[in-house]
């Protein structure tokens, strides 16, 4: 049989296309034998016997970032954690209360994920912005307790972006939002999500960034779960984006869970995270034309 | 002079790059016309004498333009600075065109006012407007819906959501709530063995709880108080145990058929999975918590001894009672179970047939209840009233149209 490069000089188109049909029968032919064999070889020897083509993965290539979090007990970082401004937080001391907004004049849709939002953050409260700045809200809600100010921002009618701000002087992370399914969309209802504390889940920040931007989003939920109301939020990060779901899990035996997922589901991508409220050095600045060279490389 | 004349007949009747003509009125679109109407009078062109008002970068100038400097058009226009409060620039244009036909004063005092006016408004809106407008890039938009959709697929979340929390039960995080069997087989056994011993065990709790406290009263040490207190804790472990069991079947039976996203095994022996070992629990002593929901169990069997349990369980237990979302009383755990077990062993079919009746029964007697409202006897009291005033508002009627049939007749 001829080499495909071969097949592919031949000038003449009758003779190329008998000798092409030619070579992808032969092609055909091996693969069944092939598959054949693997069936044959697996049901005497097992699933090991027949070796697996190794599986090209983004995740498997990914390049090693320098600030990969390896070890989370090494001590730069635990020195780093407790001098933050979430320290409080995390040594349960001091409990979130979280006020939501959004910009003025918001659509319907913005309003119902807001709502549902409140339903998902104990102890969450929500309150119409109108024009006020979120510098001047820092102030006057840190006076009255808060401790962090979800921001929900608004373009043609949809959300488009959440703003992340912890107070008195915590970081601002700005995130995109997309793939935002409100309870209706879902066929779920929103008066499902019940009012027991969650249990959060932080899946795959694995660098230092990632692992700052886990902890301002852990920080919004309550630090003592309610295990008895069984309800889990998942933010589990996949490639830079950021994947809330909201569910109720049951253990069925100890190797099965079952879930059914309540709520609302969105994505958020990292735009910009900034040290203080709406001010400071910005820690980081997504920037495509610099950062999404390489397919493999990921920030969080 | 003539220059002007001639220049405006040409301009005027043929034409004029700066001129705009609209139905109604002619525009100039020069830059330093005064109006922005083309009219004899306004028009920078054929006018050497010339004074305007322009903005520039939020800065007001006042500009002149003489007969003699229209020829060297570098130098042609004149440039006056005017203050930024409003009567001091007026009070600039009228010294700056103090001899100037009254024309010019009035249109430039009327373009000051509308520029000041309308600079004060641009401030306004920034301070106030935080929203900026943001170009959308198209193609890193595209991109970033794309990679989205490529990372959730590879996200696979159900699976990593049920992994976490599956090795969080292993770590312990929900030590005291979950309790699974390595076999499911031993389940019955340890079962009937419990239902024996709790029995037995809550006699001896009676008399132990009574000797107990005269043994506190008397405040004498013996060596019985330790043994007393041991089985005491044990007792209580499995009393414990006996409400986790429950509790843990409350959870196996609660009606998650309408979702269809939980994977479901299918109905298995696999419920049995969720009773307790007591193997396990043997190595924890002293420690009572109530942590799991204790809802009566309905079983013949232990009806009894539950009633006789000391105070403090039913208290605490109604405590947990009461905490609990899912309000159903259901059937208890070991009973149904030890049937299911014993047919299985036996595989008997008659026994099979027996079994489905009783079941039957047991779900009609104690049948899943609707959670009832905090208000419900409220509310019922008030439906019993409302009837009872129906019924007497009904009587009188009958009675008023009676008499009402005698009078006619």
């Amino acid at each position: 049989m001829k080499s495909i490069e071969e097949i592919n000089h031949i000038k003449n188109k009758e003779n190329r296309r008998k000798l092409y049909k030619k070579y992808l029968r032969i092609k055909r032919r091996e693969r069944r034998k092939a598959e054949f064999l693997k069936r044959k070889v697996v049901a005497e020897q097992g699933p090991d016997a027949w070796p697996t083509k190794p599986v090209r993965s983004i995740e498997g290539e990914r390049e090693d970032e320098e600030t990969a979090v390896h070890d989370a007990q090494e001590e730069e970082i635990v020195i780093e954690e407790a001098i933050d401004t979430y320290k409080e937080y995390y040594q349960k001391e001091a409990k979130p209360k979280v006020l939501l907004a959004c910009t003025s004049r918001p659509h319907s849709r913005t309003i119902t994920f807001l709502k549902e939002l409140k339903r998902v953050i104990p102890n969450s409260y929500v309150k119409w912005k109108a024009n006020a700045k979120i510098k001047q809200l820092g102030i006057a809600a840190h006076l009255r307790g808060f401790t962090d100010i979800i921001v929900i921002n608004e373009d043609n009618k949809k959300p488009n972006s959440l703003l992340l701000t912890h107070l008195p002087e915590g970081p601002t992370a700005y995130f995109r939002l997309s793939g935002v399914k409100v309870c209706k969309e879902l066929r779920k209802d929103p008066n499902d999500i019940m009012k027991m504390r969650p249990e959060v889940l932080l899946n795959h920040f694995t660098t230092r960034l990632g692992r700052q931007v886990s902890r301002m989003l852990g920080a919004v939920f309550h630090y003592s779960p309610n295990f008895k109301g069984r309800r889990v939020c998942t933010f589990h990060n996949q490639r830079d984006f950021i994947f809330f779901r909201n569910h109720l899990y049951q253990f069925r035996s100890e190797e099965k869970v079952g879930l059914r997922e309540l709520g609302p589901r969105f994505t958020l991508k990292l735009m910009w995270l900034q040290e203080g409220v709406m001010e400071g050095d910005y820690e980081w600045v997504y920037k495509p034309r610099e950062q999404e060279t390489s397919r493999t490389r990921f920030v969080l | 002079m003539q220059n002007d004349d001639v220049t405006w007949s040409i301009i005027n009747k043929h034409h004029c790059s700066y001129k705009i003509k609209t139905e109604t009125q002619w525009f100039c679109r020069n830059q330093y016309n005064v109006t922005g109407l083309c009219n004899r009078k306004s028009c920078p062109l054929a006018n050497s004498r010339y004074a305007t008002v322009r903005e520039k970068k939020g800065v007001i100038y006042l500009f002149i333009r003489e007969a003699e400097r229209v020829y060297t058009p570098h130098k042609e226009w004149m440039r006056i600075k005017l203050s930024k409060t409003f009567i001091t620039a007026l009070q600039q244009i009228e010294d700056n065109l103090v001899f100037w036909p009254n024309y010019f004063k009035q249109k430039c005092r009327q373009r000051l006012l509308k520029i000041t006016q309308y600079l004060a408004r641009m401030r306004k809106m920034k301070l106030n407007n935080t929203k900026k407008l943001v170009p959308v890039r198209r193609k890193v938009e595209r991109r970033l819906e794309k990679r989205e959709e490529k990372a959730l697929i590879a996200a696979k979340l159900d699976n990593a959501i049920e992994k976490q929390l599956l090795e969080r039960l292993k770590e312990g995080t929900y030590e005291r709530i979950y309790n699974f069997p390595k076999q499911a087989f031993d389940v019955r056994l340890n079962e009937e063995e419990m239902e024996e011993e709790l029995e037995e065990d809550v006699e001896e709790l009676k008399k132990q709880q009574k000797l107990a406290i005269k043994e506190e009263e008397e405040e004498v040490e013996e060596v019985q108080d330790e043994e007393l207190r041991e089985e005491l804790e044990r007792g209580i472990v499995r009393m414990q145990r006996n409400q986790e069991s429950d509790e843990d079947s409350d959870m196996a039976e609660y009606d998650y058929s309408d979702d269809e996203s939980i994977d479901d095994d299918g109905d298995e022996v696999g419920d049995d999975e969720d009773e307790d070992d007591g193997e396990e629990d043997t190595e924890e002593t002293g420690h009572v918590e109530y942590v799991a929901d204790f809802d009566e169990s309905e079983d013949e069997e232990q009806e009894r001894d539950i009633e006789d349990l000391p105070e403090s369980l039913s208290s605490a237990s109604a405590a947990a009672a009461s905490s609990s979302v899912h309000k159903k009383s259901k059937a208890g755990p070991s009973s149904q179970l030890v049937r299911k077990l014993d047919t299985m062993l036996r595989n008997d079919m008659d026994s099979d047939d027996d079994m489905r009746a009783q079941d039957e029964i047991k779900r009609a007697k104690y049948a899943p209840q609707k959670a009832l409202n905090p208000g419900a006897k409220a509310t019922f009291r008030k439906k019993l009233i409302k009837r009872k005033i129906r019924a007497i508002y009904e009587r009188q009627k009958a009675e008023k149209e009676k008499s009402k049939v005698k009078v006619r007749r």
